[in-house]
Formats: structure tokens, sequence, C-alpha cells
């Protein structure tokens, strides 16, 4: 299924992270899978919340620079294969992945991933 | 609109004239009522009966900021103490503040000069002049507020900063005419953006910006930011302050107020006087100031001046818009820099925002320049490489513009101080 990521934009200081957290906790945001993608200079936190458009807007009136973008999330059984089936059946409808991240737990694995077309994406892997 | 046709539009047979009895009036003034000016003229081996035409201004000896804080606070008045009706003083970030006093003629010179700045601007005496500079010992908010009076103007002395009560300001009092620095104009147009306050909406149809160098591509953003035309004024304290120059509807160089204030352009490095066109240091004579009258005074401030005739009617010399000054300038590896150049290359490049910050600094033997840039909204991705891009962009412009190779950051919005009074641009960490 298709749903809505939140992509905040942090300098590579101490301290950044912890504050867009402290202000989502704030706000009474939950966070239920984040990664970070980071270079020497700044990094991109990416995060599945609980209402993103609150967490955008309270960021955003903090003075991040936010963004909120189409991702995939699916579901698959945590065996041998599974993330492979999943990643074949993008690659044969010629959809590029540009990031994932996800977790196993409970016999399932479940996987946020960004590719260059999220509606036929998800149709394909549901 | 023309405020003083007689001053303003004068041959130039006429101004000379009028120039030069000004000149031998001032010389005779400071040679007899200012020890250092006498010092240094003896020291010259002049008299003020040398000084007998427009021409012979180049045997005067230069003034400059350093001779002030010399001579600090009050060394160089003209006057008795007890004539002095106001003193200014500069912010003095390095070294002494350099003071400088008005008498009440000076005063009204001011207020006489501002006055012709807000007409040639295009305001009458119906608008409301929302004077946001700073007021206090700083010259732009009460200068303004005298001059923006004088015209018949209604001046709503709101000071500099303090953004929300500026907008209340600007909706419920309707101004028309926003005075302030061109860096606060620009902040002033986003924090209306990001309260999603249509500029349109607004009365406000002028602005009139000094008080610090900016550029033609900044101007363009300002005037599309909040819907107005905005006028380029310039002036410094030891002068007079702002209304030293003003440009007029043709956007082509700023009309000096040539009756009060004979410019020159010197080669920094010889001292030479250079000819129209040619961009070189800007240097003052004060011909009609009582309680600070200075020679020579040398600006610091880079540009070049044209005597042809102005579309606009006026008469009076224009000098190009400020390229930088010469002490701001960075010399990097050998190679000049001037921090103007960055502004109008990032206001070249959407993803950008024109607020940066320069650093400079020494690693090892080399030296280091860092652009912190704050990156814009619309073009922030959830994807590294697309950020690169962005970077790489940034930091390719930067660099064969500048032609040397730059440490670029990306940075997050509003970490970057916007200024309420001159940004502060350059930190140069170099211990030299």
């Amino acid at each position: 299924m298709i749903i809505k990521q939140l992509s905040v934009f942090l300098q590579n200081e101490s301290g950044r992270l912890v504050n867009v957290t402290e202000i989502l906790h704030q706000a009474d945001i939950n966070i239920s899978a984040l990664s970070i993608a980071e270079t020497q200079e700044y990094g991109i936190l990416r995060m599945i919340v609980s209402d993103v458009e609150k967490a955008a807007k309270t960021l955003r009136d903090a003075d991040y620079t936010v963004k909120i973008t189409d991702v995939i999330c699916i579901e698959t059984p945590d065996i041998p294969g599974a993330l492979s089936n999943a990643l074949k059946a993008l690659a044969d409808a010629r959809i590029d992945v540009s990031y994932m991240y996800g977790y196993s737990s409970d016999g399932k694995a479940r996987l946020v991933i960004k590719t260059s077309n999220p509606a036929e994406a998800s149709n394909l892997l549901g | 609109m023309i405020w003083n046709q007689p001053r303003e539009c004068m041959s130039r047979d006429e101004m000379t004239h009028l120039q030069t009895a000004r000149l031998k009036d001032l010389v005779q003034r400071v040679y007899h009522n200012v020890p250092f000016y006498r010092t240094k003229m003896q020291g010259l081996g002049i008299e003020p009966a040398d000084i007998q035409e427009l021409g012979d201004i180049v045997k005067l000896p230069f003034t400059t900021k350093q001779d002030l804080r010399d001579n600090y606070p009050f060394g160089l008045f003209a006057v008795p103490k007890s004539e002095i009706v106001r003193v200014h003083a500069s912010s003095g970030t390095t070294g002494k503040s350099t003071v400088v006093g008005y008498t009440r003629k000076d005063i009204d010179t001011f207020s006489e000069v501002v006055a012709r700045a807000l007409a040639s601007a295009g305001a009458t005496k119906e608008d409301f002049v929302q004077v946001a500079y700073g007021y206090g010992l700083f010259t732009g908010g009460l200068g303004i507020h005298y001059g923006a009076e004088k015209l018949g103007a209604a001046v709503i002395p709101v000071s500099g900063g303090n953004t929300e009560k500026q907008i209340q300001l600007l909706q419920d009092f309707g101004s028309t005419v926003l005075a302030c620095t061109p860096s606060y104009a620009a902040y002033l147009s986003e924090a209306l953006e990001d309260a999603g306050i249509d500029p349109a909406s607004l009365p406000l149809r002028i602005g009139v910006f000094g008080a610090e160098p900016w550029t033609q591509a900044m101007r363009q953003k300002i005037e599309e930011g909040l819907k107005i035309t905005a006028f380029d004024i310039y002036g410094l304290s030891e002068i007079i302050g702002p209304g030293v120059s003003i440009s007029c509807e043709y956007q082509d160089g700023l009309h000096i107020q040539e009756d009060h204030f004979i410019p020159e352009i010197i080669n920094p490095e010889t001292l030479e006087q250079m000819g129209d066109g040619v961009t070189g240091e800007l240097v003052f004579t004060t011909i009609t100031k009582e309680g600070l009258p200075l020679l020579r005074y040398r600006t610091r401030d880079l540009s070049s001046l044209n005597h042809a005739p102005c579309q606009c009617g006026r008469t009076n010399v224009r000098m190009a818009k400020i390229f930088g000054r010469s002490d701001d300038m960075l010399i990097i590896r050998g190679v000049n820099v001037f921090p103007s150049s960055v502004e109008s290359i990032l206001l070249d490049i959407p993803e950008a925002k024109p607020h940066y910050q320069l650093i400079v600094d020494r690693k090892g033997t080399l030296d280091t320049l860092e652009v912190q840039v704050e990156i814009d909204d619309r073009f922030f991705s959830d994807e590294v490489v697309a950020l690169e891009k962005i970077h790489q962009k940034i930091k390719h412009k930067l660099e064969s513009v500048l032609g040397i190779s730059v440490i670029l950051r990306l940075v997050e919005h509003n970490t970057i101080a916007r200024s309420e009074g001159k940004a502060k641009r350059v930190i140069d960490r170099r211990s030299l």
C-alpha cells in the first residue's frame, strides 16, 4: 500500500536528531519506522509517523525543512527469498528502487520502499 | 518627482561655480577651526588660498575612518560644542566607533537630501512612510524620519526588527513606503509568504533601501517578493547619513547631491583621481557641513561616476551601484573575492536562498572559503542523490564565477541570521 513518508533535512550537528524527536514527542506523534541517510555535511531523516500532516506542520513551524513523499509499505513472510521475490517483481516492471528500510518480527517482515512509481509498485506487491 | 529643481537640475557650469565657492569656504573653515586639518595642510605645504578652482581639490589631504577614531569622540568638530544639536555614531564593530555631530543647519541639510531622495523614489506628502531602520545612534532611522517629515509624508517610526509588528503595521496602517536595509526587506518578504499574506493585497508601493551593498538581482527579487518598486539610497554617517545619493525611476545609477557633497573616484593604491566610468574608491568632500566637515573622506566603497545627463532631468552626477568595499574584498589564495558576487550567483540559482555566509579560514598554509547556503524548501528532497545534485550545481556555479574552490555547506532553514541592521556576511577566521 502507498503511505506518506516524512523527510527532514538535518545539519550534521550534535543534538539535531534529539531536537526533532522531542518536537514530535511534544506534539504527541508516534514514529513507527525511520532511517537516516547521511553525508559528511548533512543527513536526511525519513520517518513513518502517526500523523504526517501534523508532524510536518509542527516541524516547519520550528524552522525545519521537511517534505512529504509517497512510498510503499509491504509485508512479506520472514523467510529466505521473500525480499528477492518482491524486488524481482519491481525490477521486471522496470520500477526503480531509490532506498528502503525495514524490520522483521513475529514471522513477518515489513519494508518501506521508495520507488520511481509508487502506484504501480503498490499494485504489484499489494 | 524632483524635490528641488534648481539644485538638482542646474547646468554643469553653475554647479562648478557653486561647488568652487563652497569648497573655498570649507577649506577656510577647517584650516582655522580644526587643528587636525591645519596641521595636515601645513604638512603638505598648502594654505587655504591655494584652493582657487575645483581641480585644486586634489591638493587637499584625505581623511580616513582611522583619523576619526584617532580624534574620538569630538576632535574633528569644527564648531563649539554649544552649536551641536545632535550626535550620531557608527556601530564600531572593529575598534572605537566614529562619532559625528550636526549643527541645526546640518540637520536641515540632512532632511533636505533625504526629502530629495524620497521624492526621487516617487514618494509624496500623501504617503505613509514606515521607517524600519534602527533608531538611535545609527543615522538610518532618524535620517529617513526627518526627511520624510520635510516631504510632508506621514512617518511611522517603528524602527528595526519586530517582524510581526512590521507586518501588522503594513496591513493596518497601509504604509505605502518602506525604508530599511535590503536584507531586511528580503526577510520581510519571506515572512509575508510564511504568514500566507499576498503582498499585492498591501498598499505598499515603494521601497527605499540602503546601508549595505546589494545587487540588481537582489533588487528584482525584493521587488517581486513585496510587489513594489525598490530604490537604492546611499549614504554614510561620516558624510551625513542616508541621502548622499539616490537612484531615480530610470534605475541607472544614483544621483549624488553634489551641491552638498563633491564626489571623486580614486585609485585606492595610487590615490590618483580617476575619470568617469572607471571603478575605484569613492571619496567625498562635505562642502556645506558645519559640525563635522570632512576633506576628501575615503569611504572604502567601490563605485564609478557618470556625468552624462539622465533621462529623469536631473543633471547631478550619478554613481554606479556600490560594487563592494575595498576593505570587504577578501583575498583568498591570491584571488579577489567580493561577497556581493556570491549574492548575485545565489540569486541566479532557484534551489538556494539569497541568505548566505562566508567563512574564511586557514588550514595549514592554505586559505579555505566555506559558503553556507540555506536550501529552498521547494527543492528539498528525501533522496541523497537529488540533494547532492543541487549541492554540486551550486558549488560548480560558485567556483566557476569566483575562480577558486569552495566548500559548500547546505544548512537548515533560518540558521543564517537575518539582519535587522547590517548583514554580517563574512567571518574571517584567519589569524594573519
